[in-house]
């Protein structure tokens, strides 16, 4: 499987789980755009345990795209910890971003 | 992604779509590399037309084409569309690609989004199929989860300009609200695409009757109206009508099955004439159809008979009795039995099948028994219109019709005023009943039949194991016998041919006997006669016998004598005699002997 966008980064603590996701983006289009920095800002701020983020362009790899089922974009796909979770949109309402991830905003600030 | 500017082809192309019907209405098909919208409620086909042009496409033109599935899942689409004769299975994923872009139900949503990525994975594999075609299905599903109309018809417009960018075919199919009369809500959807098609689906007497309508179609020319469709085992058929009479006239006479009513009609039916037979339950219209069938065999001509509320099964076993055999004619293929139900069929759907059968089976004569069942569920208008629709697609393929409708008493009229099909039918034959004397007797009348010089005459039909028949009627004062009421006419009749004949020989024998009489008689005489003759001629020669000899007698005295005198004079009348003698012993046959004797 090929990565060209992959942008991982471990966090130093070692205890915690790492959430592995997956954004699936079309190119430079204002949605995705918007989606990736929504996202960084979120891993950001409320994911210190760590977080492993792979960015897809589905205009490069749609192949890729089609497998995993991604009808819209951006589109980002919880791999671990379970339950698995897919959302949709531009990421920009962060409440339900966090839900939809199992973080719980109060107790990460 | 960039849009390019839309490049407009030259000249309207168009892509047929295998929909029975809608190629005839859309004049062509869908109009090729253009957008085409299909809308229309819950359950209305919308589905089933963009899928079956699909196939068509497939495996007609050999253009593969892309299914996009916003609303089912694609194995459920694939399995429903398997039930239709179109070999689905049998198109490799390389033809006809399925994209399930159905999200599931556990996605959240977080914020605006778009159509790009998924357009980007499509164009990847339009490449790889080389796609003509594509369907997006129920694309207002997706689009309502953006809740923002602009965000909405900025995704339309995206899908419009990739689609223009792509060189693609493409139907959208979008749900409208179920009350037709208000404003659809993707109305400037039909503004965007080149051809917008509206199903409806409504209940007409608790049946649903469902319609397509071409609302819009740039640059081109359609049949304007709506149509009734319906579903059949080769998908969705669009009955859409000829508009122009176009009947040859044969002149080819086709026998109805039995001599007398062919003769009635002048050496039978014109070929690729229709042929009404209305009567009265019981009337045996069945019999004539079936006994018309069971003659088109005979003569090898394919040939569908249609029933409605009788199991053809049944009906052959009931013709059986009347020495009608269609059973050998359905298993060597020739005739094809159709038998329809009425209680929750609605007329346009019959008249769907009728066609895919007639495309089916290329009938050249076929027997609708009875029309009238048709116009007992539904409108019966709709009923009327369908019954001539019916009858003009059976004329307009040269096929010999025989159809009967059932009439609710002795009035033939009733029938023309309820389905109204007696006027584009060629001949009409009631059948009535007569009761008279206790019976009830069987009456066929030729009410009318264009272009044959055809009987005036009321005759009884009279079946038996030997098949039906015709026999004259007898009109006695005024009234028209019929039955035993004939039979009797005719023993009596018979009877008195028999008397005649008797009398007759009598009378023969009579003067037989008077000429053997006669002839006796004139023998007895003849005989007479010749015992006369006999007995005249025995005297005759006695009387010369005695003359000769007293000549002799003399001469023999002269010689005695010796007188020479008178020697050469007396034997001369005595010669004379004697030929006079012999004369008459010829005629008596026993002459001439004695004429030598001397």
């Amino acid at each position: 499987m090929t990565r060209k966008r992959k942008k991982a980064v471990t966090a130093e603590v070692p205890i915690t789980t790492v959430v592995v996701m997956c954004l699936y983006v079309a190119g430079k289009a204002p949605n995705s755009v918007k989606a990736i920095a929504n996202l960084k800002a979120i891993c950001r701020r409320y994911m210190k345990d760590g977080y492993k983020l792979e960015i897809v362009d589905v205009c490069e790899h749609p192949r890729r795209a089609l497998a995993a089922g991604v009808v819209v974009t951006p589109s980002l796909a919880k791999v671990s910890p379970a339950p698995s979770a897919n959302l949709i949109g531009n990421l920009s309402d962060t409440g339900s971003v966090l839900a939809a991830l199992g973080l719980n905003a109060e107790t990460m600030q | 992604m960039t849009a390019k500017k839309r490049v407009p082809t030259r000249f309207l192309s168009k892509v047929t779509t295998g929909v029975r019907g809608f190629d005839q209405l859309s004049r062509g098909g869908l109009p090729r590399n253009r957008t085409s919208l299909v809308m229309g409620g819950p359950g209305t086909g919308k589905t089933v037309f963009a899928l079956q042009t699909l196939v068509n496409a497939a495996s007609a033109q050999k253009q593969s084409g892309i299914f996009v599935a916003f609303e089912e899942a694609a194995e459920e689409i694939f399995a429903n569309a398997a039930t239709f004769g179109w070999g689905l299975p049998a198109l490799s994923r390389k033809t006809l690609f399925f994209f399930d872009a159905q999200l599931s139900p556990s996605v959240v949503q977080s914020g605006d989004f778009d159509l790009t990525g998924m357009l980007a994975v499509l164009e990847a594999k339009k490449r790889e199929l080389r796609a003509g075609w594509i369907v997006f299905d129920g694309i207002d599903v997706l689009l309502r989860l953006l809740q923002n109309p602009a965000g909405e018809m900025r995704e339309i417009y995206r899908i419009r300009d990739w689609l223009a960018h792509n060189d693609l075919t493409a139907i959208i199919t979008a749900k409208a609200d179920g009350d037709s009369s208000k404003p659809l809500s993707y109305g400037f959807m039909q503004f965007m695409v080149d051809c917008v098609i509206r199903f409806d689906r409504r209940l007409e007497q608790e049946i649903p009757v469902r319609r397509l309508e071409i609302t819009k179609y740039r640059g081109s020319d359609f049949a304007a109206g709506e149509f009734p469709l319906s579903f059949g085992p080769n998908g969705m058929e669009v009955a859409a009508p000829g508009t122009e009479i176009r009947h040859e006239a044969s002149t080819e006479r086709v026998s109805c099955g039995f001599e007398g009513l062919d003769s009635m009609l002048g050496g039978g039916l014109f070929r690729g004439s229709s042929t009404l037979v209305t009567g009265a339950p019981g009337t045996s219209k069945t019999t004539l159809a079936g006994q018309f069938a069971q003659s088109a065999c005979l003569r090898g001509e394919r040939t569908l008979f249609v029933s409605f509320d009788e199991g053809g099964e049944r009906i052959r076993r009931n013709l059986t009795s009347v020495g009608i055999h269609l059973e050998p004619h359905v298993r060597s293929g020739l005739l094809h039995m159709y038998s329809g139900r009425t209680d929750v069929t609605n007329p346009e759907e019959h008249l769907i099948r009728i066609a895919a059968l007639l495309l089916e089976h290329k009938p050249s004569c076929m027997v609708i028994d009875p029309l009238s069942a048709i116009g007992r569920t539904g409108a019966l208008s709709a009923a009327g219109a369908i019954g001539n629709r019916l009858i003009y697609k059976v004329q307009d393929q040269r096929i010999t019709s025989f159809i009967t409708s059932l009439v609710d008493g002795e009035d033939p009229q009733a029938e023309a005023t309820a389905l109204q099909i007696s006027t584009i039918a060629d001949t009409w034959i009631h059948l009535s009943y007569l009761v008279r004397g206790g019976e009830r007797n069987r009456a066929l009348t030729i009410v009318k039949s264009r272009g044959t010089q055809h009987s005036n005459q009321v005759r009884e039909l009279m079946l038996s194991a030997a098949g039906p028949k015709l026999a004259d009627v007898y009109s006695s004062g005024g009234e028209v016998l019929m039955g035993t009421l004939r039979w009797e006419k005719e023993a009596e009749e018979s009877a008195r041919k028999l008397q005649r004949r008797a009398e007759f020989t009598h009378k023969r024998r009579e003067l037989e006997f008077a000429e053997a009489d006669i002839a006796a008689r004139i023998a007895a005489l003849q005989l007479d006669l010749e015992r006369q003759r006999a007995e005249l001629a025995l005297y005759t020669r006695d009387s010369e016998a005695q003359h000769v000899s007293s000549g002799e007698l003399k001469n023999e005295v002269r010689r005695l004598r010796s007188a020479d005198a008178a020697t050469t004079a007396a034997p001369t009348p005595g010669k004379r005699r004697a030929g006079h003698v012999s004369a008459n012993s010829r005629k008596n046959g026993g002459g001439q002997e004695r004429r030598h004797d001397p």
